[in-house]
């Protein structure tokens, strides 16, 4: 860290002075919150890997050894959630294309585009994003289940597709349900960044006599390259962790149809209780599509959540 | 513009077809304004929200009016407000409502409070900075459903429950975190709190690095203590993202009902937990009283409109919209 005073780039931290003592407790404090942050995780993966004698007898955030060490409970976890994941891919995947390039659409056209009243419209997209979804619930299981029955019409058709059954049709409420309510927040995040683009950049453009149309293909899309990823990021995240909707229309745990988030509370139940070697092993499997992509891209997913409360 | 005002003051003589020829072009312009073609853009997105989020709203305030129990179709007739004074009425409902106002505000102050602390904590030149703020934040990424599973292994009530194996080694008897109403509610705050304060780390991180270095230079030349300058110059100027972190948090908590429902695996959630999502959604469809579930659902809305009203306010006066 730079001491120096007549560094004109200092930061905030290099002003505050760190003697060793207070660089000791100041790293000590960092290696505790570790462990506050990994404590949970780490149990959890070590339970996973345990059979249950192990669970009772040892010491929860101890690693399995010799004979406690199984992978049964994976296993089990897996053939129980290998058709959630099907259909959580199933349903986030298009979800989040779609709602991604409408949301990038709605953004350009509140901010590349000046005109009155755009206030109001906005204001109304903010306000969608802060909606509890429990005031939408009753509506939106009557009009998939009673008002507009999509599911039941497309089921003879997804019987013909390679790979998809009837009941996946099921599925297409609820993505449309998540394009629906995952526009506002990303246009949100897309409109923060339009905002950062200089104007002159659609000036010019508007000028040379470009219509609308052109300007956001040729200009916009492909400058926003970098800002797709970190919504795709985001909203894949939030939809493959979504619970309520898939809750509210498809219910059952049980239904063929069910995606991971609803499964998992259902399994390793028994009359004596829990088994939280197959509860871990199952809350691990199904966390671990997200665990991945944040890993891999974690500084685009702190981007989405930096934007989002901006 | 400009040619449309000369059309309109050249002549009044032959009225008719100039007014036509204005007509037109009027249109003409309108059809070629900015509004007009970019309305595609913004229009087929707001029309599918607005149909979800506005339509769904109207329709859960019109049930909430009526006495519907999930047969038939809802009867909307008048203003009937008998579900919202059965809910008013109804000690459970106003169980969850001030179990509802703890967790929110307890939630988002530790939160908010923890957040600006670990940014501060990390805003330093500190080693592996980028790696510690990754795991910090890593359990963001995990679902609520997800969540619930670990902290009911932590909170597990036997012996080799996580969290009694600590209390047992230091020689106390083990306790029954969730099954104690008195201690649900703060072992759910702490489960949300392990959850969402990187979130609230990442927003104060991303103000702290938009500040201007000098004056802290000049508190520092001034002869300011570290502490100093935090709680007097810093601090007072994260006051943007301290306002956007709150909101969201607080909808998190209004949200909660994912990890109650999933902590519980049912629709009761733990002793003592009970908040209005969590309410509404037992009503609505265990029981099928989806007039009150609406009214429930309504009050909740109500709710959240109170913490966003302000905060549009707040950012249309910082010039943020």
């Amino acid at each position: 860290m730079s001491q120096s005073t007549s560094d004109t780039n200092l930061d905030v931290a290099s002003v505050v002075e760190d003697v060793n003592l207070r660089r000791i407790g100041h790293y000590t404090l960092i290696v505790l919150f570790l462990g506050f942050f990994l404590l949970p995780l780490v149990t959890g993966i070590m339970t996973a890997l345990k059979t249950n004698q192990a669970i009772a007898r040892t010491v929860p955030f101890m690693p399995p050894l010799g004979e406690g060490f199984t992978l049964e409970n994976l296993e089990y976890a897996f053939d129980r959630l290998s058709s959630g994941f099907f259909n959580s891919l199933l349903m986030a995947i298009p979800a989040t294309i779609i709602n991604v390039l409408l949301a990038s659409m709605a953004a350009f056209g509140l901010t590349m585009v000046k005109w009155r009243g755009q206030l109001g419209i906005l204001v109304l997209f903010l306000i969608g994003i802060f909606v509890p979804y429990q005031a939408v619930l009753v509506p939106l299981a009557r009009f998939w289940n009673n008002t507009f029955p999509l599911a039941d019409m497309l089921s003879p058709l997804f019987v013909t597709v390679p790979l998809l059954q009837g009941y996946h049709a099921d599925l297409v409420p609820l993505i449309i349900t998540h394009v629906a309510y995952g526009i506002p927040i990303c246009m949100i995040l897309f409109r923060s960044y339009y905002q950062s683009l200089p104007n002159s950049l659609v000036e010019a453009a508007k000028i040379d006599g470009a219509s609308v149309t052109k300007i956001y293909r040729r200009i916009i899309l492909p400058i926003s390259k970098p800002m797709f990823g970190v919504v795709f990021i985001y909203q894949f995240t939030q939809i493959y962790n979504e619970f309520l909707f898939s809750f509210t229309l498809i219910s059952s745990a049980n239904s063929p149809e069910s995606p991971v988030t609803l499964i998992i509370p259902a399994i390793g139940t028994s009359t004596s209780g829990i088994d939280f070697g197959i509860r871990m092993s199952a809350a691990f499997l199904a966390a671990l599509p997200t665990i991945i992509l944040y890993v891999a891209f974690a500084e685009q997913f702190a981007k989405g959540l930096e934007t989002e409360s901006a | 513009m400009a040619t449309h005002d000369t059309t309109e003051t050249t002549d009044s003589t032959t009225g008719a077809t100039e007014e036509a020829v204005d007509w037109k072009t009027k249109l003409r312009y309108f059809l070629n304004s900015d509004f007009v073609r970019s309305s595609p853009y913004w229009g087929i997105p707001f029309l599918l929200m607005g149909f979800a989020v506005y339509g769904g709203i109207g329709y859960n305030l019109a049930v909430s009016f009526t006495d519907y129990a999930g047969i038939g179709r809802p009867e909307f007739t008048d203003l009937n407000l008998e579900m919202y004074r059965t809910a008013l009425a109804d000690e459970s409902f106003r169980q969850a409502a001030f179990q509802n106002f703890v967790l929110l505000v307890g939630f988002t102050s530790i939160s908010l409070g923890l957040g600006l602390f670990l940014a501060v904590l990390i805003d330093h030149g500190i080693r592996y900075r980028e790696t510690i703020q990754t795991i910090y934040l890593l359990p963001m990424a995990l679902s609520f459903v997800v969540t619930a599973q670990l902290w009911l292994w932590m909170y597990s009530s036997g012996d080799n429950g996580v969290l009694n194996v600590f209390v047992t080694t230091l020689g106390f008897e083990s306790i029954n975190w969730l099954g104690n109403p008195r201690l649900a509610l703060a072992a759910v705050i702490f489960a949300l709190v392990w959850q969402f304060s990187g979130y609230a780390m990442v927003v104060f991180l991303a103000g702290l690095q938009s500040l201007p270095s000098d004056q802290f230079e000049a508190a520092k030349v001034d002869g300011a203590s570290p502490t100093k300058t935090y709680l007097r110059i810093i601090i007072p100027q994260l006051k943007q993202a301290s306002v956007g972190a709150a909101v969201v948090l607080m909808l998190f908590a209004l949200k909660a009902f994912d990890f109650l429902y999933a902590i519980s695996g049912d629709y009761r959630p733990p002793n003592g937990t009970d908040i209005l999502a969590t309410l509404m959604v037992r009503e609505a469809f265990q029981y099928g009283q989806w007039a009150y579930g609406a009214a429930i659902a309504t009050l909740l809305l109500l709710l959240s409109l109170a913490v966003i009203a302000p905060y549009l306010v707040f950012q249309y006066r910082q010039g943020s919209l």
